[in-house]
This record gives C-alpha cells, sequence and structure tokens, in this order.
C-alpha cells in the first residue's frame, strides 16, 4: 500500500477522503524499477465524475498493456482540498503511487467540456507545471489534451505541450515510444516536439503562428517553419473490433455518477443531426461484433462485480444487432442478477417490450429528444423524428403502462420563429390528448406527466451550424418565457410542465466552443481569480468572465452571435476532422432551406469521413 | 444458509465509508462467485447485513456481516474465494455457519474493545501521558465529558460504557507498528453506546491535554454480543463448515 499523499488531519477535514486515496479493485501496480515513462491520465474534474468516463479507462488499459510504462490516475481536488492544498504548498499527486505529478513524465488531460478549462489551469498550477507551455523546461512533464473538445483547441493553445486529435488508440505507441527516444538521448523539448509534430494527430500548437484580418477574424494559422505539417488529422481506429478494451476497469469505492458496467457497442453515429458535434467527430461509424460484445459484457460483470450493465454509443437504436444484444442481456439479468439499464433508445414496439423488462415502468419515464417544435425546424436540423413517431410511440407506452414522458428541446436554432415555440407546447398537448383517448378512466393512476426541458443551443466546430449564430441571452430568455406561456394555453395544462436552463453557461460555451487562441489570456485571468469548477453551477461566476472579457478587450459577440460568412478561416481549419469543410457548408444551405439529409446507411452525402478507410462507409461492400 | 464472516478493515481503507464498504463486500460477493441469495420484487439485492458501522478514519480486526447463501462450499473455499478478489485492507478472517434461530449480528451487539495509538504527525509522548492517568480515572465513580448530539450539548456520565481500560502491551499484526497503546472495552449497540473518542477526551481532559481526534488512531480488535459479565465475540455463535 502506497503512503498516503495527503496527512490523517487532511483527510478527515474534507469532503469524501476516498476521492484521494487509490487502492481502488483492478488498479494496475507496477515495479517502478522497471518502467520507463510514467503517464498521469487526467479528467480535470471531480473524482466521482471522471470514473465514470469510459475513455480514460481505456487509455488507462492501453497504456499500462506497455511494459515500459506506468500509467496512474488523477482528477481535480474538489475545492475544500484545494484550499488546502495551496495554503500548506501540497503538491498534486497521483492516486496508485501517491506521487507527485511533476515527476512524471507525461501529463495527459481529457477534455470533455469547455468549462472544464479552469480546472486543467488548477491541475498544472497544483502540478508545480508552468501553465503556459512557453515557461516549460526540460524538468517539466510533458502536457497533453485529447478529447472531443480539441477539435477545436485553440482557446486552450498556450497551455498545452501537445494535443492529440482524435481516437487515443492509434498514435500513442508512436508518441510514447519517440518520448523514450527523447527521455534518452540529448535531445531537446522543443526537438522532440518538433519530431512528435510529425506523428498522424499530433498538434504542436507552439508551433503554429495565427494571423489576424482586421476584422479580427483569422487570416491563416500555419507552421512556423518547415518540416512541421499544415495540418493534422483527426485520429480513428479503424480496426474497432480489435481495439484494447477494458474488460477489468478499475471499480471506485466511493458511488461515481457511472456506477456500472459500461459496453461500448458503436462508435460515430449514421444520422448527421446538424447541431451534433459528436455526430460529426466520430464518423464514420463502426460497431463490435455481437458475439464480442457478449463476451465481453459476461467477462466485464465478473471482472467487476457490478450490478448493473449499460450501452455505450450516440444511438443505440441503429446497432445492427440490438435485439440480440439485448436478449441476451436480459438473459443475464436472470442467470446474474444485473440490471440492464437502456440508453436512449428510438420507442418503439420492441424498445418498450424491453424496456417493460427491465424496468419498473412505474418508476421510469420515456424520452424522446424531439429537439425543435414542429416539423419545419426538425428538418432544418435533420432530426429524423416526426411528430407521428412520437405520438405513436407515446401511444404504444401508454398501453404498456407508462404514464411519464420527458422531452428534450433546444431554443435558438437558426431560423427558429415563434411558431416553432408555440409547437413545443403544442407537441406537449398533442401527447397528454394521446394518453386520455388511449387509457380508459379506470386504468389511470395519478395523472400522466409531459415534462419538457429546454436548453440553449450552442452552435458546435464541425457542424453545419459551425456558420450560425447564438441568438442572445435576452431573446433565449424571452423565447422561454414565450413557451411558458404557450404551455399555460394548453387544455390539459395540469399534465405538462415545461423548464428551462440557466443561460448563463450556454453563453460560455458559446464563446469557448469557437473561441481563439486571444482567449488563452482570459482563462488564465479568471483561473486567477479563483475560478475552478465551472461547470459546477454552485461554483460558476459569470461576472468573473465578463469582468475578464472587458480587462483584455474582447466582445464575445465577435463569438456567438455574429453570423459567419462561408470564406471565414475558422480558428480550427488547420484541424482536418475527416468531414470536409465543403461537405459542412453544402449542409448549412440544406439545413437553410429546410432539406432533409439522408443517415449513412440509406445513402451516401460525401461527408469526407470515407478516407478512412472503414466503418459504414464500407459495410455495404464488404 | 445463513453465514456470518468476520474480516479486517486497516491501512487507507479506514477513509472509506460504510455504506460504501456493504458496497465494496456485495461486488467481491458476485466477483468470488458466492451463491449469496437475492430478496424477491423488481430489484433484487443481495440479503446480507452489517453489524456495527464504523466511523470513518477507524481501522478494524473485528468487523462482522451476515449474509444468506443459496448454497455454500466450504469455511476454507469461501475465505479463499474471497480474499483472492479483496483489496489490500480487507481480510477475511473467519466464516462461520449460523444456526438457524440466531439473531441479526446487528441486533445483539453489546460490546466492542479498542486499542489507541499515536497517530504518525502527532507528539511523541502523548500517548506515555495520558497512560500515566488511567489509574486515576478508573479510581473515579463518575466521568463527566461533554457529550454533542445533534440539538444540544450536555454533561454525560461515560463510566458505565467503560468496561476496561489499561495500557495494551501487544502488537496488532493489523495496524502501523507503535511504541505505546491504550485498550479499552466499551459498551456498543442500541442499549448503550460509548464512542471510544469519548474516552480519550477524558483522559486527555485529566492530563491536561487539548484534546484533538487527528492525533489518535483508534482500531477495533473484536465485536461482543452478551452480557457484560459474560461477553462472546460474535463469531461463537456459529461453525466452520
Amino acid at each position: 500500500m502506497a503512503k498516503l499523499a495527503l496527512s490523517e488531519r487532511i483527510l478527515m477535514n474534507i469532503e469524501k477522503p476516498a476521492r484521494y486515496i487509490g487502492n481502488e479493485v483492478n488498479i494496475v501496480k507496477k515495479d517502478l524499477a522497471n518502467v520507463d515513462i510514467r503517464i498521469a491520465m487526467c479528467f480535470p474534474d471531480v473524482y466521482e465524475i471522471g470514473m465514470s468516463y469510459l475513455g480514460i479507462q481505456i487509455l488507462y488499459d492501453m497504456f499500462n498493456r506497455r511494459e515500459d510504462t506506468y500509467c496512474e490516475r488523477v482528477y481535480s481536488p474538489w475545492p475544500d482540498l484545494d484550499r488546502i492544498m495551496r495554503e500548506e504548498n501540497i503538491p498534486l499527486f497521483s492516486l496508485e503511487t501517491q506521487t507527485p505529478i511533476h515527476d512524471m513524465d507525461i501529463l495527459a488531460i481529457t477534455i470533455q467540456y469547455e468549462m472544464c478549462y479552469t480546472n486543467i489551469l488548477q491541475v498544472i498550477d497544483l502540478s508545480n507545471i508552468s501553465i503556459f507551455s512557453k515557461d516549460r523546461t526540460e524538468d517539466d512533464p510533458i502536457v497533453i489534451g485529447g478529447g472531443p473538445c480539441v477539435v477545436n483547441p485553440e482557446p486552450i493553445a498556450d497551455f498545452f505541450d501537445i494535443f492529440y486529435i482524435g481516437e487515443g488508440e492509434t498514435s500513442y505507441d508512436e508518441l510514447l515510444n519517440l518520448y523514450k527516444e527523447y527521455k534518452h538521448s540529448e535531445m531537446t523539448r522543443k526537438e522532440f516536439l518538433i519530431k512528435a509534430s510529425n506523428i498522424p494527430g499530433i498538434y504542436v500548437p507552439s508551433l503554429y503562428e495565427v494571423t489576424y484580418n482586421e476584422d479580427k477574424t483569422i487570416k491563416a494559422v500555419k507552421p512556423i517553419m518547415d518540416g512541421v505539417p499544415a495540418s493534422i488529422k483527426r485520429q480513428v481506429v479503424v480496426d474497432f473490433e480489435n481495439s484494447p478494451y477494458p474488460l477489468k476497469p478499475v471499480i471506485p469505492y466511493i458511488r461515481a455518477t457511472q456506477d456500472r458496467v459500461t459496453l461500448e457497442i458503436m462508435r460515430g453515429c449514421i444520422r448527421g443531426c446538424r447541431f451534433c458535434q459528436a455526430g460529426m467527430i466520430y464518423r464514420p461509424t463502426r460497431q463490435k461484433p455481437v458475439e464480442l460484445l457478449k463476451e465481453y459484457a459476461k467477462l466485464m460483470i465478473d471482472n467487476t462485480g457490478y450490478e448493473e450493465i449499460s450501452l455505450s454509443s450516440l444511438s443505440s437504436s441503429d446497432y445492427e444487432n440490438l435485439d440480440e444484444l439485448l436478449n441476451y442481456l436480459i438473459k443475464l439479468r436472470d442467470t446474474e442478477h444485473v440490471n440492464v439499464s437502456l440508453p436512449s433508445l428510438r420507442i418503439d414496439a420492441f424498445s418498450l417490450d424491453v424496456m417493460s423488462k427491465v424496468q419498473d415502468i412505474k418508476k421510469s419515464s420515456l424520452t424522446f429528444a424531439s429537439e425543435a417544435g414542429t416539423q419545419r425546424l426538425r428538418d432544418v436540423i435533420n432530426k429524423g423524428i416526426t411528430e407521428e413517431d412520437i405520438l405513436n410511440g407515446s401511444r404504444e407506452a401508454f398501453l404498456g403502462g407508462w404514464d411519464k414522458v420527458k422531452l428534450y428541446f433546444m431554443l435558438g436554432l437558426p431560423t427558429e420563429t415563434d411558431q416553432d415555440l408555440y409547437g413545443i407546447a403544442e407537441l406537449a398537448e398533442k401527447i397528454s390528448e394521446v394518453y386520455f383517448d388511449t387509457v380508459p378512466k379506470e386504468k389511470r393512476n395519478g395523472r400522466v406527466m409531459i415534462n419538457a426541458s429546454a436548453s440553449y443551443f450552442v452552435p458546435k466546430p464541425f457542424t453545419p451550424f459551425q456558420w450560425a449564430p447564438m441568438i442572445l441571452p435576452e431573446e433565449f430568455t424571452r423565447r422561454a418565457y414565450y413557451v411558458k406561456d404557450c404551455f399555460l394555453q394548453q387544455r390539459n395544462k395540469k399534465s405538462l410542465k415545461f423548464t428551462y436552463h440557466d443561460a448563463n453557461i450556454s453563453i460560455l460555451e458559446g464563446v469557448l466552443a469557437r473561441g481563439d487562441r486571444r482567449l488563452s489570456a482570459v482563462i488564465y485571468d479568471v483561473y486567477k481569480q479563483g475560478a475552478i469548477f465551472d461547470a459546477w453551477t454552485e461554483y460558476f461566476d459569470i461576472h468573473r468572465y465578463m469582468d475578464a472579457f472587458k480587462r483584455h478587450n474582447i466582445d464575445i459577440l465577435f463569438y456567438t452571435t455574429r453570423e459567419r460568412s462561408l470564406d471565414e478561416v475558422f480558428p480550427w481549419d488547420h484541424i482536418d476532422a475527416g468531414v470536409t469543410k465543403a461537405y459542412l457548408a453544402r449542409e448549412w444551405e440544406q439545413a437553410k432551406k429546410g432539406v432533409v439529409t439522408k443517415n449513412c446507411r440509406s445513402q451516401c452525402m460525401g461527408c469526407g469521413s470515407a478516407v478512412y478507410q472503414g466503418g459504414v462507409c464500407f459495410e455495404a461492400k464488404n | 444458509m445463513k453465514l456470518r464472516i468476520k474480516y479486517t478493515k486497516t491501512g487507507v481503507l479506514r477513509f472509506i465509508g460504510h455504506l460504501d464498504i456493504m458496497r465494496l463486500f456485495q461486488k467481491a460477493i458476485r466477483r468470488a462467485k458466492l451463491n449469496v441469495s437475492y430478496s424477491k420484487g423488481f430489484s433484487p439485492h443481495q440479503v446480507i447485513s452489517f453489524a456495527a458501522p464504523m466511523p470513518l478514519g477507524m481501522t478494524s480486526e473485528g468487523e462482522y456481516f451476515d449474509g444468506e447463501f443459496d448454497l455454500v462450499t466450504s469455511t476454507a473455499d469461501m475465505m479463499q474465494r474471497l480474499n483472492d478478489t479483496l483489496p489490500e485492507g480487507i481480510v477475511v478472517l473467519d466464516i462461520v455457519a449460523l444456526p438457524d434461530d440466531a439473531k441479526p449480528s446487528m441486533s445483539i451487539v453489546s460490546a466492542s474493545d479498542y486499542i489507541i495509538f499515536r497517530n504518525e504527525e502527532c507528539e511523541e509522548d502523548i500517548i506515555s501521558r495520558l497512560i500515566e492517568k488511567i489509574d486515576d480515572m478508573n479510581a473515579m465513580p463518575v466521568v463527566e465529558v461533554m457529550k454533542k448530539t445533534k440539538t444540544k450539548e450536555e454533561l454525560t456520565n461515560i463510566k458505565p460504557g467503560i468496561y476496561a481500560l489499561h495500557e495494551y502491551v501487544k502488537q496488532s499484526p493489523y495496524t502501523e507498528v507503535y511504541d505505546k497503546a491504550i485498550y479499552m472495552m466499551l459498551a456498543s449497540g442500541s442499549i448503550l453506546n460509548l464512542k471510544p473518542e469519548l474516552v480519550i477526551e477524558a483522559l486527555c481532559k485529566q492530563a491536561g491535554i487539548t484534546y484533538n481526534r487527528y492525533n489518535y488512531r483508534v482500531h477495533r480488535l473484536e465485536t461482543y454480543m452478551g452480557e457484560r459479565t459474560s461477553l462472546q465475540s460474535l463469531g461463537t455463535v456459529g461453525k466452520h463448515f
């Protein structure tokens, strides 16, 4: 058992000390004498969130398969411990061996959402590593960022030595081999970074220079020297079937947000919803064979002792052998006492039948991600669900005994009018009418509940809506109130409920998502003002950001409400995500015309991802 | 069949709370492929119950839980299978089969004994200074300390809950090495319950030391049932199989 980095007095004075002691079941232990490369893998949020994330478990397992490498974990210390570590000068440490992060070779940080940017600085700072990559020396670990946010890493470019663009399964071996060479030779840090920039998917931001036009838009992003590639290609694991998967995941002692076995069945999505970044940046869609998944499910349940299993994918209903897989899991439920938690499935007779077997109908609710209130707007966003689908699904569900329905919407989608907003209330009303038409009085227990909730639409890079303006927060509030009024006008208003998200966090996401390098200074500034855990409403302070934008002369409307022209150079244009800008532009034009686009299985729309030579693009040809 | 399982909780696992230890065992039992019984109903759960919840920070070599099993093999086999899958810090020490009419361990706990030793961050002679006051305290008819409840604070006589108090000269194999330790046997359970911290606090008062709970490590040696005059460890009611 490793000696703990924190004392008894500290551990007994903070919330959930189990976050910091490591020693969990299935952790990897290695003899440090036989290890050449030490990696600290970080999820920059609290332990319970970070431990729920599949990606780290995949990379942890993958790195530790290398004999010369020892990968350990580190998470953001919660504000109570953060304060103590600063007061007492305690350096941030890894969980497995409780080693200071500064003693590691590599600090690898996964970046899942924009609101964790200040936590990234917290982790680097508490590790006693210089916050800006330009200030780091040969003694500092190499700081690498990865994950979905790094398709536009520019707002945090100044803090990282390297970004790994895309899926970790492909290029890390080559990068680690190069690191080893660097460590055992006279090679300088700079020389290492230049060599690394030639590995597929590796982006070294300090080797690129950004120039600006007079109107503040970007003129160009170019390498500062020969021998550094002009564009960086997002990595995709083509042989998804045989890519490593963590069959013995680390099991936290305290309850994590996802306290169950997670089985990744598919990566990518065939649907092409125009607002959805994940649907674009994980292309092409790849599936794991059902026989392999059955084997994995059983092994992981045996290796962990978890009593619940859930499926992970962007759209499980599109997994081709879903029936067979779910039937197998239901069988496991009976023999192994495993609960099956279902991801959002398309609601139809089959999924309702499965749900009725694995859920307590009385306690569960159905979810429709309608996203928009009218068919016109659903066509604009290419959300392939119709009112008929929703009403039929609801009818089947009500007949099956459900009486709670959840509906998700976004406000502020391109071309949205008050008619679309009224449509949200109208759709909810129609669902309640289906209930009263379908379920006879004597069979009704209590009241049917239709809960609609709306979030504030944030345009993301590498989506057809990357050119779209975001609406002003005042307009979001007006629209939200308007929808609320529309709900009150409905006949069954007592069965309908409408809630909406806080606008402030979305504004910030809007700035950061499509931001550029000029924002690094702001992020550093708000961090210095004390901002951490911005993804947590209780710690997030919008004024801290607004003041900093003012100090740095940054007009946030430049990033949020401005409509971009088709020929504008984006901060992320030097990242090649697979989907081409020409395809996205076509989709943006089609969106404005309200023309829908077929899914990848029905027809190839030429998005550009076929260059990866795998997945759904080649399904028919196999 | 109803089994009683005795286990340790040592080292860094003292920072894992009681509910999390229960969840840890639920998973370990499944990994060990033991045929534990499940309750009926829509979301079945394992039929297991724990004897005495332990506060955060305390270690123990005398914890118990009871479990209902559909099928059992042997004490040795089941111990081995659990110990192969449990994390460092938790060791199953014994498993016995209980008679059908055995009461749940939670309801019969009547006493526990503990050793107290110095946490490495505090000054070296602190335990010796407390040991010097043990005889005085044993001679006192009434030992009063401030007891805090959720709503109020009041002077309470803890003497009736102290069954034994003396220096401890052996070294437990389940704790860090210490040079000096105090032994105490105290009432625990639903009828009368005395926390070891209150006894340390009383000793500190005698010795003129400001009480600070992080200066001390508390380690439970055993959990008992029965009357004060005939205490037996919880495992004695069962048989090996």
